[in-house]
């Protein structure tokens, strides 16, 4: 696992790919930030971190698209499959990779904050009582937020990845899919409850819609609440993705 | 130490790989041919692990393959049909990685210089993959298999893209593997066979058709009946001396002349050495013998004969086409080949069913001396100062 772990490492700076990726998220989340707390004239960092995610959906196909699709149009898989290791260490190394990537960058973006802890620091009147600025706990559970849904986006843009040959479609694919995701959230919180006028009232279409929609379970994050339940849906469907991906591996050995 | 017993590998309704069984011993360099298709490289990723099988097992020295692949997998090096390279990798970085991947114990510095010094790829040791030529590739590539210096080693036509030079150089590092490692060689290129393998195994649609000592088969390709012989003299006299000479079965002129020599092709009959006789019989008319030629078989003839043997409708396709002299020719490697097929079709089914214990596999040393390579790199040098 550490092998490939290195490896995969090695060659997200080899390649183009790596610095592509860094370089979109750092840019769009400096400008997510801009755009939604000093231009709106704000302190709450929420839509700025819900923003972020719905980015995610573009740059995170970037990290995850050649993760095997490579492998398998290079061939090189043979030499991974031959090797003495399990199909699940060679998986989780990739989607190890891949997140430490992601979790680099996302370090890194916390420096858009800076300007926003300065001004509150500047406007804050602790002998009067008022205090400006972004909520600290907020921030840190919006980063852990983000952090768990990027860990869902890249375990499926991985297993997509293992299920084409071509980079491109890969890509194309996730985007799809986590898209779609999405999209079922909003049309599942559009209308409201008390006047009647949901626009998908039946209960249970909204309970599977609720139930693979990433987004809905952000909001506690989003407040500072470490939401336990949430925590574990992130990291239960983190882990049925990884392990489909090593289904596809073991499926097609005995196909 | 790799034994296959009844092995059978399905695509839906196609069985690429049909009950096959055998072993090979350690030590021993088998040659695995067959034509397109026939289920070579099917073979050799279930070997390997990449592929698994419809039923049957493969046991590499006592550990089976699926039932406990990554001690399975420690034991093999394999080069598949494209050499499984990382482009954006260096050969050092490239080798490096494979190290680890297979979670080696030697000197990792010491342990790949040797390597590449064997495979002679020192020169290109911090180049990119991607800019190698075909053949260095495959060296790399070959490479690849022999980090860990594991005892099973098997190669998917390891020579291809190789200049001749290259080849011979290829060739020799197999025979000298060959000494402590189990090698098993698929090829096209049948002197590789000839030149390389202990034993070679020939599989045509799926099924085992052909399993021989090499030696076995050479000296049945040496043993001719059939010469070409240039004789100068009146064509007709030697054609009625030779169809008279006793223990020649058949005799024909063959259309090349030479001022008034002329080639003849005999057929002596079975268990008679006839050049001797030949000789006498020509100095007594005072007819000069210019030529002697041996009309061996090639392993080429054999291969085709035992091939189109298990393929019946194609080879009466071909026989249709075939010419007289052409018929005659063949007839012989036919005879071999059925001699060989009938044999191993025999052995195949008192293929024994029975299971070795393998309890004890676990506990057998497997390990090979560190310096297999380095000693023959010292050879080398040896050489080199003579």
């Amino acid at each position: 696992m550490l092998a490939i772990y290195k490896k995969e490492m090695r060659s997200y700076f080899i390649n183009p790919v790596g610095y592509v990726f860094i370089g979109v998220f750092l840019a769009l989340s400096a400008a997510l930030c801009c755009y939604t707390t000093l231009q709106s004239n704000s302190y709450s960092t929420a839509s700025y971190y819900y923003w972020l995610i719905l980015s995610m959906i573009i740059i995170i196909p970037l990290l995850t698209m050649r993760t095997f699709s490579e492998e398998r149009k290079m061939r090189t898989e043979q030499m991974l499959m031959t090797a003495p290791i399990s199909i699940t260490g060679m998986v989780m190394g990739k989607f190890l990779a891949a997140m430490t990537i992601y979790a680099g960058c996302l370090a890194a973006s916390c420096v858009n904050l800076i300007p926003l802890y300065v001004m509150g620091k500047r406007e804050s009147n602790p002998d009067e009582g008022v205090v400006a600025g972004p909520v600290t706990p907020e921030v840190v559970g919006s980063l852990l937020g983000v952090l768990l849904i990027g860990a869902v986006f890249i375990a499926i843009g991985i297993l997509i990845s293992s299920m084409t040959e071509n980079q491109l479609s890969a890509a194309v694919i996730t985007i799809a899919v986590l898209a779609v995701m999405l999209i079922l959230n909003m049309l599942n919180g559009v209308g409201s409850e008390e006047e009647g006028t949901r626009l998908i009232n039946n209960y249970v279409v909204r309970y599977i819609i609720d139930w693979i929609s990433v987004v809905s379970r952000f909001t506690n994050f989003q407040y500072g609440i470490l939401d336990w339940s949430a925590l574990l849906y992130y990291v239960s469907m983190t882990f049925i993705a990884i392990y489909l991906t090593v289904r596809v591996y073991e499926r097609r050995r005995w196909a | 130490m790799i034994k296959i017993s009844h092995l059978v590998k399905n695509y839906g309704n196609f069985t690429a790989v049909d009950d096959i069984s055998f072993e090979v011993a350690k030590g021993e360099v088998l040659g695995f041919l067959g034509p397109n298709g026939a289920g070579k490289s099917t073979t050799m990723n279930m070997l390997t692990g990449y592929l698994s099988s419809t039923s049957g097992s493969i046991k590499i020295g006592g550990v089976d393959v699926l039932d406990d692949p990554l001690n399975a997998k420690r034991l093999i090096g394999y080069l598949p049909e494209q050499p499984p390279l990382y482009p954006d990798m260096t050969v050092e970085e490239y080798l490096s990685f494979a190290y680890d991947l297979k979670n080696c114990k030697l000197n990792k510095e010491k342990h790949l210089r040797e390597i590449c010094e064997v495979v002679k790829i020192t020169d290109v040791y911090h180049r990119m993959l991607k800019n190698l030529s075909k053949g260095y590739k495959q060296r790399v590539g070959i490479a690849q298999a022999l980090v860990g210096n594991p005892p099973v080693i098997i190669f998917d036509e390891p020579t291809i893209g190789l200049d001749p030079k290259q080849i011979i150089e290829i060739r020799n590092l197999i025979r000298t593997l060959g000494k402590e490692h189990t090698v098993i060689l698929s090829t096209h290129i049948l002197q590789e066979v000839q030149a390389v393998c202990d034993r070679i195994v020939i599989i045509n649609k799926g099924k085992i058709v052909a399993n021989e000592l090499t030696e076995n088969i050479s000296r049945a390709v040496e043993n001719t009946r059939r010469f070409n012989v240039k004789i100068s003299g009146p064509q007709r006299d030697v054609l009625a001396l030779l169809r008279n000479l006793p223990g020649i079965c058949y005799a024909e002129v063959l259309a090349a002349r030479d001022g008034d020599a002329y080639t003849y092709m005999i057929e002596s009959e079975v268990g008679i050495d006839i050049r001797k006789k030949l000789f006498w019989a020509l100095a007594e008319r005072k007819w000069p013998l210019i030529g002697l030629e041996a009309l061996g078989m090639s392993i080429e003839d054999i291969f085709i004969a035992v091939v189109d043997k298990t393929a019946p409708e194609a080879a009466a396709a071909k026989a249709k086409k075939k010419t007289r002299y052409e018929g005659v020719r063949a007839a012989e490697e036919k005879e071999l080949a059925s001699d060989i097929v009938e044999k191993t079709v025999k052995d195949q089914e008192n293929a024994s069913f029975e299971e070795e214990s393998t309890d004890s596999a676990y506990y057998e040393d497997h390990s090979i001396k560190e310096d297999t390579f380095a000693s023959e790199g010292e050879k080398n040098e040896d050489r080199k100062e003579d």
